[in-house]
């Protein structure tokens, strides 16, 4: 027991979460341990509206990096060691491997049985989320003939040799942001203008970046006039906060990332991991998860400050949970793409 | 009171059913087990094309640069598999060294060598199908075999086989149904001439002994002919029973008047030699009658017999010694003649005898001495040196009760009836210096 618990130790201390917080009674008969990359700020709602339907339980909530989440789970999966109950992450597609290799196991209930054919895998890993990638841009530099609203129109403006855009467009660097390269792939996938949007932003001189928060404060600065690829949950959320701050759903297409929830083969408390999955999934969970922004109504709902110039039904394309999201994975794959991404963004 | 005999035995539908339900059960089970394998080669060879389609799409992304090897990893390939798209899926691109340049190196590689193979192997605990392609690249920078191995798990590959034996079943099913459904309305058609015997028996008049003509498939006219057969035969019983009765009236009515007649004398006569006499002829006229009785008996056992007695195999020398003995407790002189050699025929040996004694008892009797009994192949024969029976007699032979009472006609008809109830004939010949009444029977195999 002893070299075990100092086993975990290590392990504990390889990975490091971000942050740690306890929910429910603190002598709770079942405990949850829930793994997320999801900030526990937009989380812990949502968490607490699952625990009011379950007094008796209490759920650990660790927030972590995608990467460090994402080794810790397939390390714990290699060794058959139990870690978490529930793990949510937004890399979709090192979830799929870890279903893929077999570290996941089955739920089935009504409320997953509904989920589309996009948001479900194997009975193993759900999308719980619906968060389309984005456009922001700032309301004050940015007049309103002016908003991008699709990607062509990003090209246009980006065009003329003295653009004033030039030089003032972000978006993430997929080196340093797991969501910004998984964004980007699924983009390159999607569709053929994808090459030429990544030529155009070197010609521009666009700005590769990290982090949503560091984008959205240099948009609303006016640092950056536009940036490419935000995810809608944190865009609007600043938004909410900061009239300056105008998000656009790209008409063309826009991206549907939907976090991906795992119960791992290993969980001690997988039948309250599946309530918890099957919560997420039902009414009042997917109110909470929209009150926490985390699910962005697409069909046109009023009052949302989501501009969004097409319909939902022929812009959305949900990235899918299945193998192949593998691709991104590939060793070659991303070290081809990133080549490729690096001669638009050259490493200042 | 057939019900009350015995129960009745399991019915003739429920037996073709029971045969048909086992034969489709049988039939089931086969083609249950034929049509999962047949299933689970389709899809095998469904989704090993898929296997083998995104291994070529792999290899032909692979290129050389700069003296390495380059997988662009097409999205085909995923497309491809998708197709089983709760399938997980690995991959393995492993260079002339047996590095493996991208993908999982958890993927088994293949045991025989080739092109490209098929072969199964394990995904983590479950089981999987995975194929092997092999490329050569022969350029200056870079020689040597490329493996791409893609693998797959086998649930869709389950379910697919499952499809299609379900199907295959559900058609075979459906018309398993059809012939049962066929077989069951075959089988009412040729059962119903059944009732329709039954219901012409039951709609007969019970002294109705005709053959019942129906036209009934063979094989119920198995059944149907030995029943008029039986019929036949016991109508023949009732008529000869019948006429027994009023031969054996007429018969008895001449005799037994005279002997009336006589004893109505006898009580008045005074003179007791007188008496005496009629009395004595009284006697005479009575053993007279008490032997035409015996023989009447006589004939009425031989024709029941012959419809009902088995037939055996037996020595004709053994029936004449027996006919001699009783001829010869009655005081008669008789030669014997016969051969050597067992005869052997198929017969009734009791009637055979009892037609022999009527032979032998006419020819002592009402023949000349001396009396010959002998065999002669499969003839019994009787010979005296007298003229025989008068032409009347002859003439009438094979009738019932021939002759006046006494007569040898009555001994003639029985050892007729017994010769033809044994497929002979019965032959009287009137020969230079005697008379000969042979019993000639077919002679056994």
């Amino acid at each position: 027991m002893r070299w075990l618990a100092l086993w975990l130790c290590l392990v504990q201390g390889a990975f490091a979460q971000e942050r740690v917080m306890a929910f429910g009674p603190e002598a709770a008969a079942e405990r949850l341990v829930v793994r997320s990359t999801t900030d526990l700020e937009a989380m812990g709602p949502v968490i607490a509206a699952f625990l009011e339907t379950r007094p008796t339980v209490g759920l650990d909530y660790e927030q972590w990096g995608s990467n460090d989440l994402y080794r810790l789970a397939r390390t714990e999966c290699a060794d058959g060691a139990a870690g978490a109950d529930l793990v949510l992450s937004s890399a979709v597609h090192q979830m799929v491997d870890l279903v893929n290799e077999g570290c996941a196991q089955p739920w089935r209930s009504a409320l997953t049985a509904a989920l589309p054919g996009a948001l479900r895998w194997r009975d193993e890993l759900w999308g719980v989320t619906q968060e389309p990638a984005v456009m922001v841009y700032n309301r004050d530099l940015v007049p309103e003939g002016e908003v991008p609203r699709s990607r062509f129109d990003l090209l246009d403006l980006l065009r003329p040799a003295e653009s004033r855009f030039r030089g003032r467009i972000a978006t993430y660097d997929i080196e340093e942001s797991g969501l910004g390269y998984l964004l980007a792939f699924a983009d390159s996938l999607e569709a053929t203008t994808f090459g030429g949007l990544m030529e155009s932003f070197g010609g521009a001189g666009a700005v590769a970046t990290c982090c949503s928060a560091e984008i959205i404060d240099a948009v609303i600065a006016g640092r950056f006039l536009v940036a490419y690829n935000v995810l809608g949950s944190y865009a609007l959320a600043r938004a909410a906060e900061d009239a300056r701050l105008g998000v656009v759903a790209p008409g063309d297409y826009t991206l549907v990332l939907s976090r991906a929830a795992m119960i791992p083969a290993g969980a001690r408390s997988s039948g309250l991991a599946g309530a918890f999955v099957d919560f997420l999934l039902s009414p009042p969970g997917r109110e909470a998860l929209e009150r926490a922004l985390l699910i962005v109504p697409l069909d046109g709902a009023d009052g949302t400050l989501l501009d969004m110039p097409g319909s939902a039904a022929s812009i959305r394309r949900p990235i899918a949970l299945g193998p192949a999201l593998l691709l991104a994975l590939d060793a070659q794959k991303r070290a081809l793409f990133r080549a490729r991404w690096r001669d638009s963004f050259p490493l200042r | 009171m057939a019900e009350a005999l015995r129960r009745p035995a399991i019915s003739l539908k429920a037996r073709v059913a029971l045969a048909m339900a086992a034969v489709l059960v049988a039939g089931g089970i086969v083609v249950l087990a034929a049509a999962l394998g047949y299933g689970r080669q389709a899809a095998r060879e469904i989704y090993d094309r898929l296997l083998l389609g995104a291994a070529q799409s792999i290899a032909e992304s692979i290129s050389v640069r700069d003296g390495t090897l380059v997988v662009d990893m097409p999205v085909t390939a995923f497309e491809l598999l998708a197709f089983a798209p709760d399938d997980r899926i690995r991959y393995r691109v492993t260079g002339p060294d047996g590095q493996t340049v991208t993908g999982s190196a958890a993927a088994p590689l293949p045991r025989e060598a080739g092109e490209t193979v098929f072969y199964d192997g394990a995904f983590g605990a479950e089981a999987a199908r995975y194929v092997a392609l092999t490329r050569r690249f022969a350029e200056r920078s870079f020689s040597g075999p490329v493996t791409v191995v893609v693998g797959q798990t086998l649930l869709a590959r389950r379910a697919l086989a499952r499809d299609i034996a379900g199907n295959a079943v559900a058609v075979l099913g459906a018309a398993g149904a059809l012939i049962a459904l066929l077989a069951w309305l075959a089988l009412r058609s040729a059962l119903l001439p059944l009732p329709r015997i039954g219901a012409a028996l039951r709609g007969r008049d019970p002294t109705d002994l005709t053959p019942l003509d129906l036209s009934v498939p063979r094989e119920v006219a198995e059944m149907l002919s030995p029943l008029n057969d039986f019929m036949a035969r016991l109508d023949r019983q009732l008529v000869s029973n019948r006429s027994l009765i009023g031969d054996a009236a007429h018969q008895l009515r001449t005799p037994v008047a005279a002997i009336r007649a006589q004893a109505q004398l006898a009580a008045g006569e005074a003179d007791p030699e007188t008496r005496a006499r009629i009395v004595a002829r009284i006697h005479e006229r009575t053993l007279s009658l008490s032997r035409l009785l015996d023989q009447m008996l006589s004939q009425a056992l031989i024709a029941h017999r012959s419809d009902t007695e088995p037939r055996a195999l037996v020595d004709l020398r053994d029936i004449a010694l027996d006919v001699l003995e009783d001829a010869e407790a009655a005081g008669g002189v008789v030669e014997l003649d016969l051969p050597d050699d067992p005869v052997m025929v198929r017969a009734d040996a009791v009637a055979l005898a009892e037609a022999g004694k009527n032979l032998l008892h006419n020819a002592l009797r009402h023949g000349r001495g001396p009396v010959r009994l002998g065999v002669r192949g499969p003839v019994l024969y009787v010979r005296d040196n007298g003229a025989g029976p008068g032409e009347a007699v002859l003439a009438r032979v094979g009738e019932r009760f021939v002759g006046s009472a006494g007569g040898s006609g009555l001994g003639l008809s029985i050892a007729a009836a017994v010769a033809e109830g044994h497929g002979g004939r019965l032959r009287l010949e009137r020969r230079a210096g005697g008379f000969e009444a042979a019993l000639c029977l077919e002679g056994a195999a």
